[in-house]
């Protein structure tokens, strides 16, 4: 028996030149099919409980269309995008600023649904209990909030070590990976929006 | 020997070189794909043997009428614990376990493509297995009421709600079958990773050996039908804790929308299940016929199919709730047509015997029983998918009887195939044939015993998940003849934990490439060495240790 074994490395030159796809890419790129199989159940279930409920409030009397969080959560779609561009052609300060205006552009998406929330339940009284409307807008909304918050907390994360001095350039592969999960976080509301408020209201 | 020549240094296999707590140390905070890969299908086997055991309680319940052996809760609990564990801690292990350890060197790669993940899979699957087993313990809850999930495992709505379900068992079932499905969507995404990014040089898809296509259709399958279950997972878990009215019907709640969800989940799981064993046998079988897969390219695309195909097949678990007959239609064709790429699988496998040099070793007879039981199973499912048939036996010993052939029959033959050809690699040892064919016989005649004779049980009217049931109906020599074939069964399952014991220590060493086989697993050492290849292997055909063994007749001049 030989310790070691017998490698098949076929004689004579390769046919082509070898190359596959980068793993990280593969890797988020498939998460991104699996995130959605998850969003577009939360998504079904809002359709299929629209004018389901048997008590009020309704979405109708109580929702109002968040348009300036929705701007501010499009617009940083934008600005992450500006920022991976200057970090590709390695100019820092850019990245940095454009960095930290997208910080701030998902940080005041999450505050605005925060208050949105607050209102709804304090002073609406509507909750994820009081009626179907209340379940399907909670767990969806809430869904992608959550995911908001991963994504600014990885933001965040990229932002302090990027402050602290560590070359950030040299993760462009991973900084770019996050900006596409922002990209996604960002399509989803998209999709959010118009079940809920336009197709929903 | 040649090790003088190459003075690498190769892991140590042997734990007594080591002291416990090293070993221990070495072996959870491992991130090498092959020990996670035996980690997945020993904690599988253990579940296996756990809810066999609960299997074989509920058979002891059965055998007489008016027995009562066990009570009707606790009867409750077995077998949804059985159900889900099953499917949850056995199947889905056997899937992870077998496509880490087998897929990166089938490709020739030195690991899969995100090891850190791949150990966070593992641990966050077995976590949420003992956290499924705690409601043994915790299940009773502050409310002091109950104790094991008891709701079936697929645990239908509204039963499941808190008026129903008091305690917190149906909690743990849907919080432990959701972390444990998160280990399942990790090693997933690895699994696609590694195939696409880490194929080594001349690995194309075209390639490609048919295990690893089969992993990867696998993979994309818990991809897009895992998150349907952990979505209606979530909103049972509000409605259950935070008062959500998804599933609570006094508030317009849908309680077949849990049952839509769960079989959009549930139907493509039995494909994910099923897929191991198709890829063991698409292995396995040219082996011990000495003749390359017949129809490779069919089978790729009949899996590819099934790919697809079973994503659109799942309200056919539905047609006694009430739909329209033109859902009905839909489902009943759409699930007639999976069986034809199932069908073109099972042809293959039969041409690739059709005349070749067969041996009938260990791992050949129990591909031997799968074509046969599956088949059966696979007929059996085509009666079912008949709409009007199904509402005669729906939720009848007949569908038990049916799910027990394809997934017993099939799947863990299949599995069965598979370990007994793979454990020379993993091992270096080779499994005893005498056990082997002693735990091949006593299994295969126990379990046609037992499942055979339901089938006539379930078309004599006997509904699933009864308690007991009264003496007269002609159901008793039935389940009488089904109670003694768990003996077989279960005497077989102690042949093999025997042969496994015995073939560590005291097997017949077994080379590098005991079988004679042509892929690239069989051109390491057994048991690999940790980096799996000293150089990366370079391809040119898909069976490259035949090309290596035959220069004057490469596969390569011909494909």
């Amino acid at each position: 028996m030989a310790a070691t074994s017998v490698v098949p490395v076929p004689p004579g030159p390769m046919e082509r030149e070898w190359t596959t796809p980068d793993r990280g890419t593969v890797g988020i790129i498939f998460l991104i099919v699996t995130e959605t199989a998850l969003f577009s159940i939360f998504v079904v279930t809002y359709l299929v409980y629209i004018g389901k409920s048997l008590n009020g409030p309704y979405p109708r009397e109580v929702l109002s269309i968040p348009i300036i969080a929705s701007i501010c959560l499009l617009l940083s779609s934008w600005t992450v995008y500006r920022a991976e561009h200057a970090l590709q052609h390695n100019h820092l300060d850019r990245f940095k600023l454009w960095w930290i205006i997208t910080i701030l552009l998902g940080g005041e998406f999450l505050i605005a649904t925060g208050v949105e929330w607050y209102h709804l339940i304090t002073k609406e009284h509507f909750t994820i209990s009081t009626n179907l409307a209340g379940s399907t807008f909670y767990s969806l909304v809430g869904l992608h909030a959550s995911h908001v918050i991963v994504g600014l907390t990885f933001l965040l994360l990229v932002l302090i070590v990027t402050l602290a001095g560590f070359p950030i350039q040299t993760q462009f592969r991973r900084v770019r990976f996050l900006s596409w999960y922002w990209h996604f976080v960002d399509g989803i509301w998209v999709v959010v929006f118009t079940v809920v408020y336009i197709i929903g209201r | 020997m040649a090790s003088i020549d190459y003075p690498l240094e190769h892991p140590k296999i042997h734990p007594r070189e080591f002291s416990f707590s090293e070993t221990l140390y070495a072996w959870v905070a491992t991130v090498d794909h092959k020990r996670l890969g035996l980690m997945y299908i020993v904690s599988a086997l253990i579940f296996l043997v756990i809810a066999g055991i609960m299997a074989s309680v509920m058979r002891i319940q059965l055998a007489v009428p008016n027995n009562h052996f066990v009570d009707p809760d606790t009867f409750n609990r077995l077998f949804t614990m059985h159900g889900t564990t099953m499917v949850f801690l056995v199947g889905m292990p056997i899937v992870a376990g077998l496509s880490n350890y087998l897929v990166p060197l089938m490709i020739g790669a030195r690991d899969m493509a995100f090891p850190r993940l791949n150990a966070f899979g593992f641990w966050i699957f077995l976590f949420g297995g003992l956290l499924l087993y705690y409601s043994y313990i915790g299940g009773s809850g502050l409310s002091g009421a109950g104790s094991a999930p008891d709701v079936g495992w697929f645990a239908y709505a509204p039963l499941t709600e808190k008026a129903f379900s008091r305690g917190a068992s149906s909690d743990f079932w849907a919080l432990g079958v959701m972390v444990s499905g998160f280990g399942s969507i990790a090693s997933a995404i690895n699994v696609i990773a590694t195939t696409i990014s880490l194929r080594c040089p001349g690995m194309t898809l075209s390639r490609m050996p048919v295990f690893v296509w089969v992993m990867l259709v696998d993979a994309w399958l818990i991809l897009v039908a895992l998150p349907p279950l952990s979505a209606a997972q979530i909103m049972l878990l509000l409605d259950r804790s935070l008062g959500a009215n998804f599933f609570n019907t006094q508030a317009g709640g849908s309680a077949v929308l849990w049952q839509h969800f769960f079989w959009i989940f549930g139907h493509p799981e039995v494909y994910i299940l099923i897929f191991p064993a198709f890829g063991t046998l698409s292995e396995i079988i040219p082996i011990f016929s000495r003749k390359p897969i017949f129809g490779r390219p069919a089978m790729v695309g009949a899996v590819v199919a099934i790919g697809f195909i079973s994503l659109g097949v799942w309200a056919h678990h539905m047609f006694a709730v009430g739909m329209t007959s033109w859902s009905n239609t839909f489902f009943a064709a759409s699930s007639m047509l999976v069986g034809v790429p199932t069908g073109i699988k099972i042809f293959n496998w039969t041409a690739t015997m059709y005349g070749g040099k067969l041996r009938f070793a260990t791992p050949m007879l129990f591909c031997c029983g799968f074509l046969l039981q599956f088949l059966v199973a696979g007929l059996t499912g085509i009666m079912l998918a008949v709409a009007p048939f199904d509402w005669q036996l729906h939720d009848s010993y007949f569908v038990v009887a049916h799910f027990h052939f394809t997934l017993i029959g099939g799947l863990v033959f299949g599995v069965f195939a598979g370990l007994y050809y793979w454990f020379p690699k993993a091992t270096g040892r080779m499994l005893s044939e005498k056990l082997g064919k002693w735990h091949f016989w006593l299994f295969c005649i126990g379990f046609n015993m037992t499942f055979i004779p339901l089938h006539f049980a379930g078309m004599l009217g006997m509904p699933r998940r009864i308690y007991t049931y009264a003496a007269g109906r002609g159901w008793e020599s039935w389940n009488m003849i089904a109670s003694i074939g768990v003996i077989f069964q279960a005497a077989g399952i102690l042949f093999f934990v025997w042969n496994v014991i015995q073939s560590l220590r005291f097997g017949e060493r077994a080379g590098d490439d005991p079988w004679d086989a042509w892929t690239l697993e069989w051109a390491t050492t057994s048991p690999p060495p940790e980096y799996n290849f000293e150089k990366l292997p370079v391809v040119r055909s898909s069976r490259p240790l035949w090309d290596l063994k035959h220069p004057q007749d490469p596969d390569w001049k011909f494909e």
